[in-house]
């Protein structure tokens, strides 16, 4: 939407008729399409967009991107690009700073565009699709020794109020890597945060050294509403622009996708759409997919696009919709817990209700080592029983439990404050399967069944546990 | 061919008008790209159409041609080991012409027509046919032998057939009054195929999954539904039936799921081998690929297309497994158009006759004999998964299919969460069709099958009943005999319900080391009750090695079962009663 797109406009109306909230509603109009963007002309001179979400015959509803106070009936002119949304993509964008529509906030000069292509992209050929399987590593345990992250998967961060899920994004940013070495470079898409977790991001980048390699979306608190919807389809039509077209390694990471989602129910009402659960729009689960099914790999192409979107469950309620739409979508989930971070345990990562769906894809023999998966089942199956038991104390003491069920108890308490709880301790792979056997080798030997005979032999041995330390909780 | 012209754009619903003539469900080409959709309502001239395609860009005043034809399917030689997408579209050849990505308007053959096969006619001239008779054959793979049938509605007296090799759309058979019979047929997607009569189901359709086995069966022509919240592992579920099952051609069809998904088992069915017929997976499945960022319209359509395939494939007497992963995004398409068409919502925003859509296409399932004189017998058993919004049962996908379905296989998000899989609830599933098929299982497996299943059934029962207590006062307060049921039921859990699905020896397990691996455990529990009557106490006897070994029967290779764990019965009952010897 840059001074020549607009110039490139055919029709100017000064026909509408109403304006309800975001929409306007113009009549009169000829050979509108249907998506198309729009520049709105207000009598003071300002400048707005739009997008047309229905004809009627003659008339063209338009969804304002900003807030229609200032517009009024008569005078307000209306102009139709004939033109879709489009995002000018280039590898110059590298290090820029744009607003949620993609266009420059940072002061710097218009992007030249490589390639202009449409937002909403098309979906990748299933059969064109190459499978994850590259490990990437986090340097965070409770990712890559239980649910590992892969090249090309999608994987959400399931945030609370107040609890760290930017802090662990920006760490997985700092850290990740490749196993063979290749560095990301990343778009960040940010709707509705605020300017101090913005300003938080970019002091991080910063120190990581990671700023030019950066694409960085911002659609702040107080940026309009409607904007958000713009924002990550910007944000994932440049990262697919690098990763199919200059065979990068791009991390996307959408943050926060509750206020996405938020402004996608504003619409809706607006609209007078039947609402579905909780007032949000029916179609949340098709539009969310068709945001989040925008990672992956394509055959004989060398770049990938991973995404890790963060959003905030309200109320900590895993199934509130948008939770919960977000979880039937993405190949995994990466949940935090309060109670976690309240022991002050960083990242306080709930790994019970988590998953990597492609976890076995990237793992094993070859990829990573031959007891991984064994591994995490049990210190899984360990913990879980664990936690089960700190209940079942509450109630009837620990007097009452058998010698095994103590040493559970003692485990899940280990398995907190070694295994899960690192600060910001940078840990190769090694270092996280060797504290998984440290911390099973307290168990008795019997007692492990997840793990294959051999890699008992191999890697269990009581003296490893002499290594871990607990204090009670 | 009828022209009218787009008068309304809302979404996928575009109203054309002009169109007087055409009819409910006509393909309709709309706009200059001529993207794809259906009649889903007429009103005067205007004709409602869902698109099954992104509809931006299109304006008011283009054209829009309606073909006065239903969504016809393809169906003949070359469906195995394809990829559709949920209109029958070949995704093979739409990334070979168009790329990596799927643009829009774009149209391929859905059976390839450069191909040749080899047809081998089975009637002669003068010879008089009926539909659904076998006019010949073509091998399709290394082991299905593609029948070439007499449409339905279609007979008369053989004038001509030809041999030799011929592409799908080639005559090889010529009728008396001239109907030509092709490689061929097609048929509307919504209309279920004919057949003779419906059977009752009276064989297991063996999945090699314990729980699903032993506990839970469902029958060849059954139907059953997976229910979980995200990450209790339906596709896991869905993907493992797809390889394991026990079926000639299996139809895998993802509904509004992840890309990544499809990838997995294109990549990985081509190199698994089919246990029964030695030649890869790949050659007896075909896939309907829409995912969910694929245009919501066709996701709708790809639960019939898959019907219909499987269906051609019973026609021809096969046993077909259908899986949908998962009818929840296909209730939700059909939600999402029904909003766009302004219809009067019924519960949570879902179409009134979500029930009535939902029974009609599992109804085209079942055992049936086939249309044709020599009364052959094919079935379609179907898997539906249901995604229910927050894991809750309670909402209409899951009980609108829970009232139609045979079997339900309830995922369980505690068991998922401690990793315990498949994590299928053994309290909340059930089967309906335990009793048409316990005289194959007591003929085929052993005698006392069902006294088994059922003894350990009401172990699993038990323990609820104890779990509460010993929330109320510690494990250590129960006696020494109810600790025994604890420790069979743990192990009912941890040693038998557990299987690990990517696992080479514990994927499938056949239905007789199932039996005797239930039989070991239960012997373990006989045992242990008999020891504690001889005194002795309860910690020693559980402190027995032999109990490593039950944990250990899962790496017992299948073949070597019947061996083995019939020696490890023996040893469990004679160590554990030497215990009481002295």
């Amino acid at each position: 939407m840059d001074k020549d797109t607009v110039s490139l406009a055919t029709v100017e109306y000064q026909t509408i008729g109403e304006v309800a909230g975001p929409l306007l509603f113009v009549s009169k109009v000829k050979g509108a399409s249907y998506g198309e963007m729009v520049a709105i002309y207000s009598v003071d001179g300002s400048v707005k967009y739009g997008q047309v979400i229905e004809i009627a015959g003659d008339l063209a509803v338009v969804q304002v991107f900003g807030p229609t106070a200032g517009l009024e009936v008569k005078r307000t002119r209306v102009r139709f690009s004939g033109e879709v949304a489009k995002m000018p993509c280039s590898v110059n964008l590298l290090g820029r700073i744009l607003n949620g529509m993609g266009q420059p906030r940072d002061g710097g000069p218009e992007i030249f565009a490589e390639e202009e292509r449409e937002i909403n992209g098309s979906p990748i050929n299933p059969w064109s699709r190459d499978e994850p399987r590259d490990f990437i590593q986090t340097g965070i345990s409770a990712i890559d020794g239980l649910n590992t992250l892969v090249r090309g998967q999608k994987l959400p961060i399931f945030s609370g109020s107040g609890l760290p899920g930017n802090e662990l994004a920006a760490q997985i940013v700092k850290n990740a890597k490749i196993l063979g070495g290749e560095e990301f470079a990343i778009v960040f898409g940010a709707m509705g945060i605020t300017r101090r977790e913005a300003s938080f991001f970019q002091e991080s980048f910063a120190q990581s050294g990671a700023l030019e390699r950066v694409v960085f979306f911002l659609n702040l608190a107080d940026d309009p509403t409607v904007e958000r919807l713009l924002t990550p389809r910007c944000a994932l039509t440049v990262a697919e622009y690098l990763a199919f077209e200059h065979d990068m390694q791009v991390l996307v990471i959408l943050t926060d996708m509750t206020n996405y989602c938020e402004a996608l129910r504003e619409i809706s009402t607006a609209r007078e759409e039947v609402p579905g659960r909780r007032g949000y729009p029916g179609y949340m689960y098709t539009d969310l997919a068709s945001n989040y099914e925008r990672a992956g790999r394509i055959k004989g192409k060398k770049g990938s696009v991973t995404q890790i979107p963060i959003l905030t469950m309200p109320d900590d309620d895993i199934t509130h919709p948008i939770p919960d739409l977000t979880g039937y979508i993405t190949e995994g989930q990466i949940v935090l817990s309060r109670q976690l971070h309240r022991k002050g345990i960083f990242p306080p990562i709930d790994v019970l209700p988590c998953l990597s769906r492609l976890m076995n894809l990237g793992i094993g023999e070859g990829r990573t080592r031959g007891d991984h998966r064994g591994l995490a089942d049990q210190l899984y199956a360990f913990y879980a029983e664990g936690v089960d038991l700190r209940r079942l104390v509450a109630i009837v003491g620990e007097e009452a439990l058998t010698d095994i069920d103590r040493l559970t108890l003692k485990f899940a308490d280990a398995f907190e404050q070694n295994y899960l709880d690192q600060k910001d301790e940078n840990r190769e792979l090694e270092q996280t399967l060797e504290l998984g056997w440290k911390l099973l080798s307290m168990m008795p030997k019997e007692s492990i069944k997840r793990v294959k005979t051999e890699y008992i032999e191999k890697y269990y041995s009581p003296e490893k546990a002499e290594d871990i330390v607990v204090s009670s909780s | 061919m009828i022209e009218g012209t787009i008068v309304k754009v809302s979404g996928p619903v575009v109203s054309v008008d002009n169109m007087a003539g055409a009819k409910m469900y006509d393909i309709t080409k709309v706009g200059e790209l001529g993207l794809i959709g259906e009649i889903v309502r007429l009103d005067g001239e205007v004709a409602i159409v869902q698109v099954y395609e992104d509809t931006s860009g299109l304006r008011v005043g283009e054209k829009a041609v309606c073909t006065e034809e239903p969504l016809l399917l393809e169906l003949g030689p070359g469906l195995l080991s394809s990829i559709f997408d949920g209109i029958q579209r070949r995704l093979t050849d739409i990334s070979e012409e168009w790329g990596d990505f799927i643009v829009r308007g774009v149209t391929t053959d859905s059976l390839p027509r450069g191909r040749k096969w080899e047809f081998v006619p089975m009637v002669e001239i003068g010879d008089q046919v009926e539909e659904g008779d076998i006019v010949g054959e073509v091998s399709e793979t290394q082991h299905i032998s593609h029948k070439i049938m007499v449409p339905p509605g279609v007979s008369g007296r053989v004038a001509e057939v030809k041999e030799g090799e011929f592409a799908v759309d080639e005559t090889v058979v010529t009728l008396e009054d001239g109907y030509q019979i092709k490689l061929m047929q097609t048929w509307p997607a919504r209309v279920p195929r004919p057949v003779k009569r419906k059977e009752n189901p009276n064989i297991p359709f063996i999945t090699g999954t314990r729980i699903l086995d032993t506990f839970f069966p469902i029958a060849q022509g059954g139907y059953s539904i997976i229910p979980g919240g995200f990450g209790t592992g339906k596709t896991v579920t869905e993907q493992t039936l797809a390889k394991w099952a026990d079926a000639d051609i299996v139809v895998y069809v993802g509904c509004g799921e992840r890309g990544n998904e499809m990838t997995e088992v294109l990549t990985e069915f081509p190199n698994l081998i089919d246990p029964k017929t030695g030649v890869p997976l790949m050659q007896r499945t075909i896939l309907v690929a829409n995912t969910s960022n694929m245009p919501v319209a066709a996701r709708e359509a790809s639960i019939y297309t898959g019907i219909t395939l499987a269906e051609y494939y019973r026609d021809m007497g096969y046993n077909v497994a259908m899986m949908a992963d998962s009818t929840s995004r296909w209730g939700e398409a059909l939600r999402e158009v029904s909003g766009r068409l302004e219809e009067m919502p019924g519960e949570e925003g879902y179409p009134a006759y979500l029930a009535t859509r939902l029974a009609d296409f599992y109804e085209r399932c079942g055992r049936a004999v086939c249309l044709g004189k020599d009364e052959r017998i094919g079935s379609i058993t179907a898997i539906g998964a249901v995604s229910p919004p927050g894991g809750d049962f309670s909402e209409p996908m899951t009980q609108n299919s829970l009232r139609i379905t045979g079997a339900f296989w309830a995922l369980d998000t505690p068991l998922a969460n401690r990793r315990h899989f498949p994590a299928i609830s053994w309290l909340k599933s059930y089967t309906l069709y335990l009793d048409q098929i316990k005289d194959w299982y007591a003929k085929n497996v052993a005698e006392d099958w069902k006294e088994h299943r059922d003894r350990a059934m009401s172990l699993l029962q038990k323990e609820v009943e104890l779990q509460e207590i010993v929330q109320l006062v510690g494990p250590d307060a129960l006696p020494d005999f109810a600790k025994a049921v604890l420790e069979t039921t743990r192990m009912l859990r941890e040693d038998f319900l557990q299987q690990f699905a990517f696992s080479d020896t514990d994927a499938f397990c056949s239905l007789r080391k199932q039996y005797l691996m239930l039989k070991a455990i239960l012997t373990y529990y006989d045992c242990l009750e008999e020891v504690l009557l001889h005194g002795v106490p309860l910690r020693q006897a559980t402190e027995h090695p032999i109990k490593n070994e039950i944990a250990r029967m899962k790496e017992i290779p299948s073949e070597e079962a019947e061996e083995k764990i019939a020696d490890l019965i023996e040893r469990i009952k004679s160590e554990l009663r030497s215990l009481s010897e002295w």
